[in-house]
């Protein structure tokens, strides 16, 4: 195998493909990147067992067709440093030789291990098949990954629960997670293709991979999945994953349904009262307490060490009618629903201990529920 | 340096071999022996020195007091222990290292009546008394030395000679500045004793086994062993960050406690640190199935035991001793804390099937590990929509069964299996 290629086309590839590299790895060939140069180009393959990544790099000139592996984060180390313009030449003459890495006057040797140990990852039949616009896909993500369970004796909760659904007559692809303080339930129009797919829960380090490839892409993302696998397609890269096999919880019956007080509140000014209220709390797990009356809001936490601190939100930038309640909330978990919120929070009330609703007031189309803790 | 006389309370500002006073030679000196406040109080050989204390003629003989043919050693004399007998060690074991040892069942009564004395002589001592288990005790004596116009080296020795007349049992004394190197003393001269461990406790460490450390057990010693730990002084050398790095967040506190250090205050209000449930079957079980009967009313025991103490479990362990008496304990944590029967025994069962694969087993036990407030137990839980009605069934269960009797309401899973096929 023998190849060159810019070292800024390489790099990228390395980047996306590395990345699912698990740096503690007890399987050495784990640590390694499949190099696949062909007449089309050169491949480029890693995978952690449970994900697996493909990357066509374009703009290579092989010269020697053949395939091996090296060490995933040493070659990607190796060509981040070396200069922006730089041309890289990799050659590997088979067998156990070693990779010989050339740019410039730079010259490096890296070991290497056999083709055939590379787990190679069977998708068998994916025959749901839809594509979704790289937008909404981020929405979906962004709007539920924080709330995704790393308890590990609930593994169903280790991830997004993503299914075709119904809501208001309307059929969506509808994306939920939750640790069992907090839920998170995102709704986009349902794909062609995808009003047949089962319900799947899509791991949390597929989840972040894909976020951070989509974050790239543009266009539409093309997605097919089975009981077991999903794959997804962003451009010349491809991101395949098995799935957690385990049954989601009947969430629709956490979620309150005559919560009838409501509270309004502009976004900026109710997050940054929570932050510094919240900043008087040593405890990891800060509870701010929310005193609402008549368009009146006061935020207040208490630390027996520290002390305590109270902020007040008025008619300004508040507004409710219904009776005076009282309610604590984590102030981290109040913090990672309104940094998915634009500019108005809307809270639905039951009583000072029953689950809360909150929604941001120009997209119904998500919806948090929100435990509140004992103050 | 000051030395005082255990037998006459003679104090003298050098140490001496024989008590000018009255002849002993029951001596204790220190540098700090009139200044060091916090004492650990252990009785010696508790259950067998009460069964002594009662038959005379067993004093010169070895004495165990254990129970039953599948019982351990709840206690052995210190004749006994010379020929090996040691505590918890299963009785067959201990009769075969001394087979003319008089085993004795034992009178559990007796020793609550005996410890319930020793403790009221602790407490006209001092308010800050804290039982640590049937036959030992922390004590804090700062602030006492005007009220018995003695320091507490002096009333210490005081008490044990009263103990000795009263109760008719012996207790070894530790003194120092905080509660763990007094326990650590009181180990050091056994039984009759009275140690003192001063400002050298950090030194004295530095070339002691790691395991001398209350809280490392067996396990982790050879873990550390593993890892180059042998000796207290290597862990008590460890910055805290490099201390949390290698064995976590509790990594800087096990340095400190290395070094001697202890900030644990004598609380006479004892704080709960685990609540557990055990039971040993009349023969061994092996298979997940017969092992869950009697898992399940351990379940129900612990969970009535952390509501008695207003506790939740933040976690489980099962414990269970096999046929050859190997213990083997595995842990899960909770991710919310509960005191439900359903909740612990599903937390513990996924335990239980990785440990019962084929093994005869002994005795089976549940323990919640860490404690939570109980008033954290069983909270709504929006990844369990039937988290709520489980929890109100319960409450159902409890009103019943404090009504009409615990077995107002029993539940299937724990009883024996009857029908055709089986006995």
């Amino acid at each position: 195998m023998k190849f060159s290629v810019d070292r800024a086309v390489l790099l990228k590839a390395l980047a996306h493909v590395q990345s699912v590299v698990e740096r503690r790895n007890t399987i050495p060939i784990l640590a390694n990147v499949l190099l696949e140069a062909r007449e089309g180009g050169l491949k480029l393959t890693a995978t952690d067992m449970e994900i697996a990544v493909v990357e066509e790099v374009p703009g290579v000139t092989v010269t020697r067709q053949g395939r091996t592996t090296a060490p995933a984060a040493t070659l990607y180390e190796i060509v981040r440093k070396l200069p922006e313009t730089a041309k890289l030449e990799l050659d590997h003459p088979g067998g156990d030789a070693q990779l010989t890495l050339r740019a410039g006057r730079f010259d490096a040797k890296l070991a290497v291990l056999p083709v055939d140990d590379f787990p190679s990852m069977t998708e068998g039949k994916l025959p749901h098949k839809f594509a979704l616009p790289a937008g909404p896909l981020r929405e979906l993500i962004d709007r539920t990954r924080f709330a995704i369970s790393t308890e590990e004796t609930r593994y169903y909760l280790n991830g997004i629960y993503l299914h075709a659904t119904e809501a208001g007559g309307a059929k969506v692809l509808r994306a939920v997670a939750t640790d069992g303080h907090r839920l998170a339930r995102v709704e986009e129009p349902l794909p062609e293709g995808a009003s047949g797919m089962p319900g799947v829960i899509i791991p949390r380090k597929t989840v972040n991979e894909l976020r951070k490839l989509a974050e790239e892409v543009q266009d539409e993302i093309a997605v097919a999945l089975s009981d077991t696998k999903i794959r997804f397609t962003l451009g010349p890269v491809q991101l395949t994953s098995k799935l957690i096999d385990g049954t989601f919880p009947e969430y629709e019956r956490v979620i309150p349904r005559g919560n009838d007080k409501v509270l309004k509140v502009a976004k900026k000014d109710f997050a940054e009262a929570v932050g510094r209220v919240a900043g008087i709390s040593s405890e990891r797990s800060r509870p701010v307490k929310l005193s609402v009356d008549r368009n009146h809001l006061l935020l207040s936490a208490a630390s027996p060490e520290l002390g305590q601190a109270q902020e007040e939100l008025d008619g300004d930038t508040v507004s409710y009618e219904s009776s005076p309640l009282e309610i604590g909330f984590q102030a981290r978990y109040l913090n990672d629903i309104t940094d998915q919120i634009v500019e108005q929070v809307e809270f639905r009330f039951a009583d000072g201990s029953a689950p809360t609703i909150v929604t941001d007031s120009a997209k119904p189309e998500a919806l948090y529920v929100l435990m509140p803790m004992r103050v | 340096m000051p030395a005082l006389c255990r037998d006459c309370d003679h104090a003298a500002a050098a140490a001496f071999a024989a008590c000018p006073a009255c002849g002993s030679r029951r001596a204790v000196a220190h540098p700090e022996l009139f200044a060091l406040a916090v004492a650990h109080v252990d009785c010696d050989a508790f259950y067998a020195s009460v069964e002594k204390r009662d038959r005379p003629d067993l004093l010169t003989k070895p004495v165990i007091v254990g129970g039953g043919r599948r019982g351990v050693v709840a206690a052995a004399c210190y004749v006994a222990r010379t020929r090996g007998v040691k505590s918890a060690m299963p009785m067959f074991k201990a009769l075969a290292a001394c087979p003319d040892a008089v085993v004795i069942k034992p009178d559990m009564q007796k020793y609550v009546a005996v410890a319930r004395h020793v403790r009221a002589l602790m407490e006209a001592l001092t308010p800050l008394v804290q039982p640590l288990s049937i036959d030992e005790a922390a004590l804090d004596l700062s602030g006492t030395a005007a009220l018995h116009k003695a320091p507490p080296a002096v009333v210490l020795a005081r008490f044990a000679r009263q103990v000795e007349r009263e109760a008719g049992i012996t207790v070894s004394i530790g003194l120092a500045r905080n509660r763990l190197l007094a326990k650590l003393a009181a180990e050091r001269d056994k039984p009759r004793g009275f140690a003192v461990l001063g400002s050298e406790a950090a030194e004295w460490l530095a070339d002691k086994p790691v395991g001398l450390l209350p809280g490392i057990g067996p396990a982790f010693a050879k873990k550390l062993q593993a890892a180059g730990f042998t000796r207290l002084g290597q862990l008590a050398a460890l910055d805290p960050r490099e201390a949390a790095r290698r064995f976590g967040e509790d990594g800087p506190a096990l340095a400190a406690r290395a070094r001697g250090e202890d900030s644990r205050r004598v609380s006479p209000d004892r704080e709960t640190k685990s609540i557990s449930a055990e039971t040993t079957f009349d023969t061994d079980l092996r298979s997940v199935e017969e092992l869950e009967r009697p898992l399940w009313r351990l379940c129900e025991k612990l969970s009535r035991r952390l509501k008695e103490k207003e506790l939740a479990a933040g976690g489980v362990v099962l414990k269970l001793k096999t046929a050859g008496f190997e213990t083997r304990s595995r842990h899960a944590r909770l991710a919310r804390p509960t005191r439900l029967p359903e909740t612990l025994f599903r937390a513990v069962q996924p335990l239980l099937a990785k440990e019962a694969t084929g093994s005869a087993f002994r005795l089976i036990g549940i323990g919640a590990q860490p404690l939570a407030p109980g008033d954290a137990a069983d909270l709504p839980d929006l990844a369990d929509p039937d988290a709520a009605r489980r929890a109100a069934k319960w409450q159902a269960v409890d009103a019943l069964r404090a009504r009409f009797g615990a077995e107002a309401v029993v539940s299937g899973r724990g009883l024996p299996r009857k029908g055709p096929g089986s006995a």
